[in-house]
C-alpha cells in the first residue's frame, strides 16, 4: 500500500515536472516571485510562533504583505498567460500597470499599519 | 451635455459638408441631425439628472416641515462628534477621550466609532469653506443623507447597466430615489451612519461585480476602497464581508468558477482586508473574530482550487489528477479544520457576538441579550412594515428573480444572492429592510424593464415594420429574442390591444408606488422625533418641543460638570443639546452600567438614593407622556429597564412589576410599581391635574387609565424643571443631610 502510494507520488511528480518545463519563461519567473514570497510568509509564521506575535500589527503588516503580493502576481500571471481565453482582450502592458497600482497601494497601507 | 457633445462628435462629417453657417444654426442643425442612438444617451443623461434631483428634494419635506434640524437619537452623536472634528482637527479627534458620558468610566471615542461618517461631512464642509460658502455645519450634516441618496441612484443606474441593460439600470435609479425603506434612513436630518453606508454598499457591490466582469485587477481595488469606506462607515460591512464568499461559494459549487473571479475575489479580499484594519474599531477582527472566517476561509479555498485547476491543466491525465485530488483534498480538510479548531479553542478566533446571532436565530436575543431586544428597530418585521417600505416592490421582486433566473449570469447570480439574503435579514430584524432596499429596487427594475420592453416590442410590432424598434432602447440580444417573441405574437388576435392595456396598468402601478412612496416620505418619515407634532381639536398643528426645552434649561440651569442621569436612549441628546455629563448613551458598550441605572429606576426611593449617590448623580431626567398622549415614554419602556437591571441585578425581579402578568399603572398596580422611582418621578404631583375634559384628575393620556398612585411624596430629590408639556422632567438630587 505505501509502496504504491509513494511509487504514484513519484509517477505524479515526474509527470508535473515536465509538463511545466514547458511553460513559457516569463510566466515561471511570475511563479519564481511566487514562490518566494509565499516562502517568505512561511518563514514569518514559524517566527510568530517561536518568538510570539507581539506587535500583532507588524506581524500582520508583513505576512499580508507576502501573502498578498503572492496573490497579485498571481492574479498577474492568469492575465499575461496565452493560454487563458479569458483574458485575451487585456493587453500584458495593462495587466502590468494593474499589478504595480495595486501594490503600491498595498504596501502603502502596509507602511500605515507596520506601527 | 454629454448627449450633445458625444452627437457633435458623430455627425461632424455632415457638419463640414453643411458649410459654414451661425453657431447656434450649427447647434440646432447638430441637435436635429441627433442620431437615434444619440438621442438616447441625450434622455438617459437627463433623465438621471431628474431623478438625482428628485431624489434629494424628496428628502426635505422634514426641513419644510419642521427646520433644519438633526433627527433622533444616534444623529446627535455624530453631530457632536463632526462639531469636534471640525473644531479641533483630526488628529484630535482620533484621540478624543470623552469624560462626558459614561460616567465615571469615559469613552475612547476615536476608538470605538466608524468615523466615515463625520469625515465625509467634514471633508464636505472644509471644500464648501474653501469655495467660501459660509455654511454651518449642522446645515452639511443635514444634508449630507440626501445628498448620499443622490450618489446612490447613479450607482444604482450603473449597476442595474452591469446586471441587465441601461434601461433596467434607469429604472433602478429611478425606484430606489424614491423608495421609501431608503428614505426613512435618509431624510434631511437623518444623519446617521446608515445614510453613507448605503451608497458605500451599493458602490462596493458595483465595483465586485464590474470586477467578476473584468478580471481586471483595477476594478478589484476599486472595489477594496470601497469595501474601506463601508468599513469605515458602517458595521453593516459584516453584510459584505460575508455575502461576496458566499457568493464565490456558489459559484464554485454550480461550477462558474472563472479566472476572472480569482483574480476579483483574492485582491479585493486581501486589500481590502488590509484597509478596513486601519479603522481601529475594526482592527484585527478580520482575522481573529468568527464573522469573518468565511471569508478568509473561501480566500483559501480559491487558492486550493486554483492550485488544483492548474494541475489539472498541467497533467491533462484524469487517473493522475484524481491521485493528486485525494492527496492535497485531505491535506487541506485536515489543516483546516485542525486551524480552525485550535483557534476557537484557545480563544484567539472571537466567537460570534450576540447581534450576529440573533441575525442567524431570531429568537436568540429575547432569550439572552434583553439590550439587543429592547431596541425597537430589532424587532422582527411586521408584514404590514414590508407592504408600507416595498409597495408594489414587492411583488415586483419575485418577477425580476424569475428575469433574473432566466438569464443567469456571473452579475445576475449576485443580485440573485444579494436580494434572498437581504430579504431574510429583512425579514428578521425591521432595520436591516434598509440594506435589502437596493437589491429590491434593482431586481423589481429588471421586472419593470423587461415587461415593458417586451409590451411596447408587441404594441409597435404592428404599426410599424419590425426595422422601426430595432434602434429603440434595447440591447441586441434581447432585441432578436423579442422581434422573434413579437412576430410569434403576431398570429393571436388582440395581441397588441392587450399589450397596450398592460402597458396602461404598468404605468398606473408605477405612478401609484409614486403617489404612495411620497405619502409616506410626508407622513411617516420626515418627523425628527425630537419635535414632536399633533393635531389639535380644530385641526391645526400643534408643535411640543419639550425636548429641546429641557436640554436647553439643563444647559443654562445647571451647574457645568452635573452627572445627569437619564434611561439610555437620551444619552446622545443630553451631551450634544445639553452639554452635560451623563451616565449612560445609546452607545451601549457596558451592559453592567445601563443595569445599574435600570436597578436605580426600579427601586424603591431610598435604595436608588444609594445607587445614585455612589454613580455622583445630580440630575434625574425622565420622559413622560401622560398629559399629551405621548406613547413611547419611560412608562412604557419601563419594563425593558427591569429586565435588563434584573439580568445583571437578580434582585430586581419582573414579576414583582406585573400583576397577573400585566402591566399597568392604575389602582390595580402591583405596590413594587407604584413605589418604584420611575413611578414616582414621571406622576409627581400629576394627581393634581386634570388632562382630560370629564375625567378624574391624574388621568394618564397615553395608558387612558387614571393613575393608581395620586398622592407621591418625594424624600431625597426635588423636582427641578417640568418642560411646558410635561414630557420631560428633571429632578434634582438633594444632597445628603448633614445631622442624624
Amino acid at each position: 500500500m505505501v509502496k504504491s502510494t509513494s511509487k504514484d507520488t513519484q509517477a505524479l511528480f515526474h509527470s508535473l515536472r515536465s509538463a511545466y518545463a514547458a511553460t513559457p519563461t516569463n510566466l515561471k519567473i511570475i511563479d519564481l516571485y511566487v514562490v518566494f514570497s509565499v516562502f517568505t510568509a512561511l518563514i514569518q509564521v514559524v517566527y510568530m510562533a517561536v518568538v510570539g506575535s507581539f506587535p500583532f500589527n507588524s506581524f500582520l503588516s508583513g505576512v499580508l504583505s507576502c501573502i498578498g503580493t503572492a496573490v497579485l502576481a498571481v492574479c498577474l500571471r492568469i492575465q499575461v498567460n496565452k493560454e487563458n481565453k479569458e483574458f485575451k482582450d487585456l493587453p500584458p502592458e495593462r495587466a502590468f500597470a494593474d499589478f504595480v497600482l495595486c501594490n503600491l497601494v498595498l504596501h502603502l497601507v502596509i507602511m500605515n499599519f507596520l506601527g | 451635455m454629454v448627449g450633445a457633445g458625444a452627437g457633435a462628435k458623430k455627425t461632424s462629417p455632415e457638419v463640414v459638408k453643411s458649410g459654414s453657417g451661425s453657431s447656434t444654426m450649427l447647434m440646432l442643425k447638430l441637435k436635429l441631425k441627433l442620431k437615434t442612438k444619440q438621442q438616447e444617451l441625450l434622455l438617459r443623461v437627463s433623465i438621471l439628472c431628474l431623478v438625482y434631483v428628485l431624489a434629494f428634494i424628496t428628502r426635505l419635506f422634514s426641513v419644510l416641515r419642521y427646520e433644519s434640524m438633526i433627527h433622533e437619537f444616534d444623529p446627535y452623536f455624530n453631530y457632536r462628534t463632526t462639531l469636534y472634528l471640525t473644531e479641533n482637527g483630526f488628529y484630535e479627534f482620533w484621540n478624543w477621550f470623552d469624560s462626558d458620558s459614561w460616567y465615571p468610566l469615559g469613552r475612547i471615542i476615536g476608538g470605538t466609532l466608524y468615523p466615515g461618517l463625520m469625515v465625509t461631512a467634514a471633508i464636505i464642509y472644509w471644500l464648501l469653506r474653501l469655495l467660501s460658502f459660509a455654511v454651518h455645519i449642522r446645515e452639511v450634516c443635514v444634508l449630507t443623507a440626501p445628498f448620499f441618496a443622490s450618489n446612490t441612484t447613479i450607482v444604482a443606474y450603473f449597476f442595474g447597466k452591469e446586471i441587465w441593460d441601461s434601461g433596467a439600470g434607469l429604472v433602478a435609479a429611478a425606484l430606489i430615489a424614491i423608495c421609501p425603506g431608503y428614505i426613512s434612513r435618509s431624510v434631511a436630518g437623518s444623519y446617521d451612519n446608515e445614510g453613507v453606508a448605503i451608497f458605500a454598499l451599493l458602490f462596493t457591490f458595483y465595483l465586485f461585480v464590474k470586477a467578476v466582469n473584468t478580471g481586471s485587477l483595477a476594478w478589484a481595488l476599486a472595489s477594496a476602497f470601497g469595501y474601506f469606506y463601508m468599513v469605515s462607515a458602517w458595521g453593516g460591512y459584516v453584510f459584505i464581508i460575508n455575502l461576496i464568499p458566499l457568493y464565490v461559494l456558489v459559484l464554485l459549487v454550480t461550477g462558474r468558477y472563472s479566472m476572472r473571479l480569482y483574480v476579483a475575489y483574492n485582491s479585493m479580499y486581501v486589500v481590502g482586508m488590509l484597509l478596513a484594519m486601519q479603522i481601529r474599531f475594526v482592527g484585527f477582527q478580520h482575522v481573529q473574530s468568527g464573522e469573518h472566517m468565511a471569508a478568509m476561509g473561501v480566500f483559501f479555498l480559491m487558492q486550493v482550487f486554483y492550485m488544483l485547476d492548474w494541475v489539472k491543466y498541467l497533467l491533462g491525465d484524469a487517473k493522475l489528477f484524481q491521485a493528486f485530488l485525494r492527496i492535497t483534498v485531505t491535506t487541506a480538510l485536515a489543516v483546516g479544520v485542525i486551524a480552525l479548531g485550535l483557534g476557537t479553542a484557545s480563544g484567539y478566533i472571537s466567537p460570534w457576538t450576540g447581534r450576529f446571532y440573533s441575525l442567524l436565530d431570531p429568537t436568540y436575543a429575547k432569550d439572552h441579550i434583553p439590550i439587543i431586544a429592547s431596541v425597537s428597530e430589532h424587532q422582527p418585521t411586521a408584514w404590514s412594515s414590508f407592504m408600507f417600505d416595498f409597495h408594489i416592490l414587492l411583488f415586483l421582486f419575485p418577477a425580476g428573480l424569475y428575469f433574473c433566473f432566466k438569464r443567469l449570469s456571473d452579475a445576475t447570480i449576485f443580485i440573485v444572492m444579494y436580494g434572498l439574503t437581504s430579504m431574510y435579514f429583512a425579514g428578521v430584524m425591521v432595520r436591516l429592510i434598509l440594506v435589502a432596499t437596493p437589491a429590491v429596487c434593482l431586481i423589481s427594475a429588471i421586472a419593470v424593464s423587461a415587461t415593458i420592453k417586451n409590451l411596447t416590442l408587441v404594441a409597435r410590432a404592428k404599426d410599424n415594420n419590425k426595422v422601426s424598434h430595432s434602434g429603440s432602447l434595447k440591447g441586441s440580444a434581447s432585441s432578436s429574442k423579442a422581434s422573434s417573441k413579437a412576430s410569434l405574437d403576431q398570429s393571436q388576435p388582440f395581441q397588441r390591444n392587450g399589450a397596450i392595456a398592460l402597458l396602461l396598468g404598468a404605468f398606473y402601478l408605477l405612478s401609484k408606488y409614486a403617489t404612495h412612496c411620497t405619502w409616506v416620505t410626508s407622513e411617516a418619515y420626515s418627523s425628527p422625533s425630537i419635535v414632536l407634532a399633533a393635531r389639535g381639536a380644530h385641526g391645526q398643528r400643534v408643535i411640543f418641543d419639550d425636548y429641546r426645552e429641557a436640554y436647553f434649561w439643563l444647559r443654562q440651569n445647571t451647574p457645568p460638570d452635573a452627572k445627569v442621569m437619564s434611561w439610555w436612549d437620551y444619552g446622545y441628546q443630553i451631551t450634544a443639546m445639553g452639554n452635560r455629563t451623563v451616565i449612560v448613551d445609546n452607545n451601549t458598550w457596558n451592559n453592567t452600567h445601563i443595569a445599574t441605572v435600570g436597578r436605580a429606576m426600579s427601586s424603591y426611593e431610598d435604595e436608588a438614593y444609594e445607587i445614585m449617590r455612589s454613580l455622583d448623580v445630580d440630575y434625574v431626567l425622565v420622559v413622560f407622556g401622560g398629559v399629551t398622549g405621548y406613547s413611547s415614554d419611560d412608562i412604557n419602556k419601563f419594563l425593558w429597564m427591569v429586565r435588563i437591571g434584573g439580568g445583571v441585578f437578580p434582585i430586581i425581579k419582573e414579576p414583582d412589576y406585573l400583576v397577573n402578568g400585566e402591566y399597568r399603572v392604575d389602582k390595580g398596580a402591583a405596590p413594587k410599581m407604584l413605589n418604584c422611582l420611575m413611578y414616582k418621578l414621571s406622576y409627581y404631583r400629576f394627581g393634581e391635574l386634570t388632562t382630560e375634559y370629564g375625567k378624574p384628575p391624574g388621568y394618564d393620556r397615553a395608558r387612558g387609565v387614571e393613575i393608581g398612585n395620586k398622592d407621591i411624596k418625594l424624600e431625597y430629590l426635588e423636582e427641578a424643571f417640568t418642560t411646558s408639556n410635561w414630557i420631560v422632567r428633571i429632578y434634582k438630587v438633594k444632597p445628603p443631610n448633614n445631622r442624624w
